[in-house]
């Protein structure tokens, strides 16, 4: 199959903030024509590492080490004049807020051509029509007129369809898509979902999903990565993590789903990953003070990776013990 | 999201900073010096700036008796500029509070009705705010004689709407916050919620485009005697600056020294108020400037 | 473009209230300034009895109440009709109108000059924020936003036209030389310079920190890292999705401080003797010459509404939101 064909390598990436490390060394290959979620709590660094892989990091956020391979070149170093040509090209990103995310003083038609332009020598006539096809692929009726316009002509999800065309225009190899979907309405989701999906077996492209959505991963995901305080908690193909995650946090993420809000609501827990986890120097564990399994063993060094099955990862100390239990009782302890 | 949250530690971290500014610092120094300066003034020099007391144009440096040397009738140039912060001071002082109470007023009552009041007073304060600031001065000047409280109350006049529209700004905001509708809900009077609710809250916002006020008075105070329309009997930086300029091409530094002290003095204000507004407001006001 | 038309259609309905508030203003200060327009024609003739003094006042309408008194002004302001110069012996109009050019290219020049430069050097400030480049340019607005525009003017005078002699000192064209085309173009501008920076760089501090603020505050957006993501250049984002939204409040602000620069212009043009309207009020204000200082007033508004106009049009141009 194609798929073993890595688009991107993420090889112990490190990511953080003068005096606060966010991304704690993330390895994960995305293959050609694959969609991988990527899941999480608020503020747990899922941005930060998909901003990271085309250097496009906020002010004073840094890559600290590790290495982002695309096409046998390490992104994190690469001179920003040869990343210019992969940034739109190879990869290409869609951002969560299609509100902001536009420029709201050019014409929409403008900046999709911008994109086109800046990757390919064609003539303005050209690169026009090509605007209004890739308009007229995300679905937007009237393209021709449209082009003209400017975002605030739009509602969020024809300007996420805006984003998205600009996104598709040179037909990348990866989209990276962080929280496509969250600032729409749950109608509209649907649609651009299945819009990026559908553009993703067109154009045979690998897609890493940032997403809230535990819904949204098993319906429209390949594989799924859930990240739990800068680092991987497990990383799975879809279809037996949802019928038995393996790691004590992915199995609180999966029963707490049920309620709608996990994201948002209590889970946040701030200061338990602000004081203890990261301040201390962090000995073990990071999910150990909500873990309803932790026990001493957990808190000496934090768990590495471990093959669970074929193509299937946890990072947890206490795997075999919690096999165990779950076979003993009949249900999993929230 | 993500832009949300990059922002709060950076407040954490500045605040110290702004303040440990050496720059800072030396502002703060420099316009406690001035103010001593006009307080002391008889003590610091005795010699009246208006008195002929040496030979005409001595250079600064030239006679120790005149530090900074004199002018065409043999003034000292260094008790002028000494006996010169004091209506300087005082105009850019008096016309501030002025303004801040004028504006705070206008703007307040606007933020806090908004509405058709809102509309009224922004008119009014586009009105003051269209007409060119020095000729309305000028203006008010030609109805009596030249006098400090006049100046100060013409400068005043003509200053107020910056601080209404921050006033404005401020009392819209707060207006809608959670301890206001509390007030509200308590049944407390109208009054009570603007002076005691609010306005303290608004006041460090207020304070520091005071500073900004005091700063322009002292400039526009400085023009006013620049022209010769202030009081003749009294000293001031601008009459200073305005006798200098006669001689402008042979002895520059008789216009040349009482402008460098007001640049310094109007340039520590303003540092002063740069570094309030960081703190209080990280990332600055551009709409309200 | 109907949105841009709109749009101003709009300000201009918003200058009448404004514009009327002015005349109001200016009629009261009329009365609270001591002496009529009878008493300084008596003046000027030397002696007159209280009777014939009168008489006048009964022709010229200001025994009549105030309320009569006021819609007399009124119409007499829209005619165009400010009254007549005592001091000049010519309608108030004529006399002004006169001066007024000077004033204006003087203001247009320095507002000019003061916008693309503080919209540069903001522009660098902000691209260096925090380095040493962005702490020179920082520091030395603020100089230049702390110096009296008058000071600035004596002190280029020695340094530029009396130690270098680049530039003339004063005036607005070389008397006595009578030039032509080209010539007469040059001697105007060299004449124009420094009078021109000695307004502008007060102003052109305040929009150098207005711009680095707005640009920081710009390039922390979400579009723009959506432009880098495109693979475009560097400079193009600083340019077309930076600085292309930065001039927005920008240029909204500067329209605020026309009166300003207007007001700065009338003490400007009495260092340089620049011809305009700056000489013409200092010489009404010591003849007691009040029908021309409220003509000035009055005018000098009219022309900060007129510009604030064209500003308005600008930004139009520049934020297609306000143009929906
Ligand atoms: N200037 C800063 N200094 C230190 N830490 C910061 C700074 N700015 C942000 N952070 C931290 O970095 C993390 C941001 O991570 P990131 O934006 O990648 O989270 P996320 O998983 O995408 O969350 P969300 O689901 O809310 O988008 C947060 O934990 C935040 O507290
Ligand atoms: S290592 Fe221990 S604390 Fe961490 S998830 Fe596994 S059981 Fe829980
Ligand atoms: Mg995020």
């Amino acid at each position: 199959m194609s798929r073993k064909t890595p688009v991107l390598e993420l090889l112990n990436l490190r990511v953080g903030f003068p005096g606060a490390e966010i991304v704690k060394g993330i390895n994960l290959q995305i293959h050609e024509g694959e969609k991988l979620a990527l899941v999480g709590e608020s503020g747990c660094g899922k941005s930060l590492t998909a901003f990271s892989i085309l250097r496009l990091l906020p002010q004073g956020a840094a890559i600290n080490g590790g290495q982002v391979i695309y096409d046998g070149l390490d992104l994190a170093t690469l001179p920003a004049w040869q990343l210019r040509r992969i940034r739109g090209k190879g990869i290409a990103l869609i951002l969560q807020e299609p509100m902001t995310s536009l420029n709201p003083v050019l014409p929409i038609g403008l900046q999709i051509a911008e994109n086109i332009r800046s990757h390919e020598t064609m003539s303005r006539k050209a690169v026009n029509e090509r605007v209004i096809e890739l308009l007229d692929l995300v679905g937007i009726a009237n393209p021709r007129e449209r082009a003209k316009m400017y975002p605030h002509n739009f509602s969020g999800g024809m300007r996420q369809r805006v984003m998205i065309a600009m996104a598709i225009a040179c037909n990348p190899r990866l989209l990276i898509a962080d929280e496509p979907t969250t600032a729409l309405d749950v109608t509209i989701q649907a649609q651009v979902m299945d819009l990026l999906e559908d553009l993703c077996s067109k154009l045979n492209m690998a897609m890493l999903l940032i997403t809230h959505d535990l819904g949204a991963v098993a319906q429209w995901a390949d594989r799924v990565a859930v990240m739990y305080s800068g680092r991987i908690a497990e990383m799975a193909p879809i279809e037996p993590f949802f019928t038995g995650p393996k790691h004590p946090y992915s199995q609180g993420l999966l029963n707490s789903s049920v309620e709608d809000d996990w994201h948002y609501s209590d889970t946040r827990l701030t200061e338990i990953k602000g004081t203890v986890a990261s301040a201390a120097g962090e000995k073990g564990c990071a999910f150990a003070p909500r873990c309803p399994y932790a026990a001493a063993e957990c808190r000496l060094s934090p768990p590495e990776l471990q093959s669970v099955a074929p193509g299937w990862v946890a990072a947890c100390a206490r795997l075999d013990a919690i096999r165990a239990l779950s076979e003993g009782a009949a249900h999993v302890p929230a | 999201m993500t832009d949300a949250t990059l922002i709060k530690p950076r407040r954490r971290l500045r605040l110290p900073q702004s303040l440990k500014d050496p720059l800072f610092a030396l502002a703060v120094i420099v316009f406690t010096l001035v103010i001593l300066m006009a307080i002391f003034a008889d003590l610091i020099a005795p010699t009246d700036p208006q008195d002929m007391v040496n030979m005409p144009f001595l250079w600064p440096f030239e006679d120790s008796y005149s530090p900074l040397g004199t002018d065409q009738l043999g003034r000292d140039l260094y008790s002028g500029i000494v006996h010169g912060s004091r209506s300087t001071l005082a105009v850019g002082f008096s016309a501030a509070i002025f303004g801040l109470v004028i504006g705070t007023a206008v703007g307040a009552t606007a933020g806090y009705f908004g509405g058709w009041i809102d509309a009224a007073l922004m008119r009014l304060t586009e009105i003051f705010q269209t007409m060119p600031t020095m000729l309305l001065i000028i203006v008010l000047l030609a109805i009596g004689d030249p006098s400090i409280p006049l100046i100060a109350i013409s400068i005043g006049l003509a200053a107020w709407p910056m601080i209404a529209r921050l006033a404005r700004a401020e009392f819209k905001a707060l207006r809608e916050a959670d301890f206001v509708m509390a007030s509200k809900a308590l049944g407390y009077p109208t009054s009570r919620i603007i002076t005691r609710e609010i306005l303290p809250n608004a006041m460090p916002t207020l304070v520091v485009g005071a500073s900004v006020l005091v700063a322009n008075g002292i400039l526009l105070e400085s023009a006013v005697s620049f022209l010769n329309l202030g009081d003749p009997n009294v000293v001031s930086w601008g009459s200073l600056i305005g006798n200098g300029r006669t001689q402008i091409r042979s002895e520059w530094y008789l216009s040349a020294l009482p402008g460098l002290a007001t640049v310094l003095t109007v340039l520590s204000l303003n540092i002063i108020g740069d570094r309030l507004t960081d703190i209080l407001n990280p990332r600055s006001k551009v709409r309200d400037a | 473009m109907r949105g841009v038309f709109r749009n101003i259609g709009r300000t201009l309905l918003q200058a009448i209230p404004t514009m009327m508030g002015i005349i109001l203003i200016s009629f009261l200060l009329l009365h609270l300034m001591p002496g009529d327009a009878v008493d300084a024609i008596a003046g000027m003739s030397g002696s007159a009895s209280v009777e014939t003094m009168d008489a006048m006042r009964e022709v010229y309408g200001l025994n009549d109440n105030l309320v009569v008194q006021f819609w007399n002004y009124i119409a007499g302001v829209l005619t165009l009709n400010f009254g007549y110069s005592i001091s000049y012996s010519a309608p108030v109009l004529d006399v002004i109108m006169e001066r007024l050019p000077a004033t204006l290219t003087l203001m247009m020049s320095a507002f000019l000059l003061a916008l693309v430069m503080g919209i540069l050097v903001g522009w660098a400030m902000a691209v260096f924020a925090g380095k040493w480049p962005d702490r020179l340019l920082t520091s030395t607005s603020l100089l230049f936003y702390s110096a009296p525009n008058f000071w600035v003017g004596l002190m280029i005078i020695v340094v530029f036209s009396g130690t270098l002699r680049w530039f003339p000192s004063g005036g607005a064209e070389t008397i006595g030389a009578s030039l032509e085309g080209w010539a007469w173009f040059a001697d105007r501008v060299t004449h124009l310079v420094l009078p021109s920076i000695a307004l502008a760089a007060f102003f052109m501090a305040i929009y150098a920190r207005l711009t680095r603020a707005a640009m920081l505050e710009v390039l922390r957006q979400d579009y723009i890292r959506t432009a880098a993501a495109k693979g475009i250049h560097p400079l193009v984002i600083q340019f077309r999705h930076g600085l292309r939204n930065a001039l927005i409040p920008v240029t909204t602000v500067a329209g605020l401080h026309l009166g300003n620069l207007l007001g700065g212009a009338v003490v400007v043009e009495t260092v340089f003797n620049w011809p305009g309207l700056g000489r013409l009020t200092m010489n009404a204000l010591a003849a007691r010459d009040n029908q021309v200082l409220l003509g000035i007033l009055l005018l000098s508004s009219v022309a900060v509404i007129a510009t604030n106009l064209v500003i308005d049009w600008l930004i139009t141009l520049l934020d297609p939101r306000i143009r929906a």
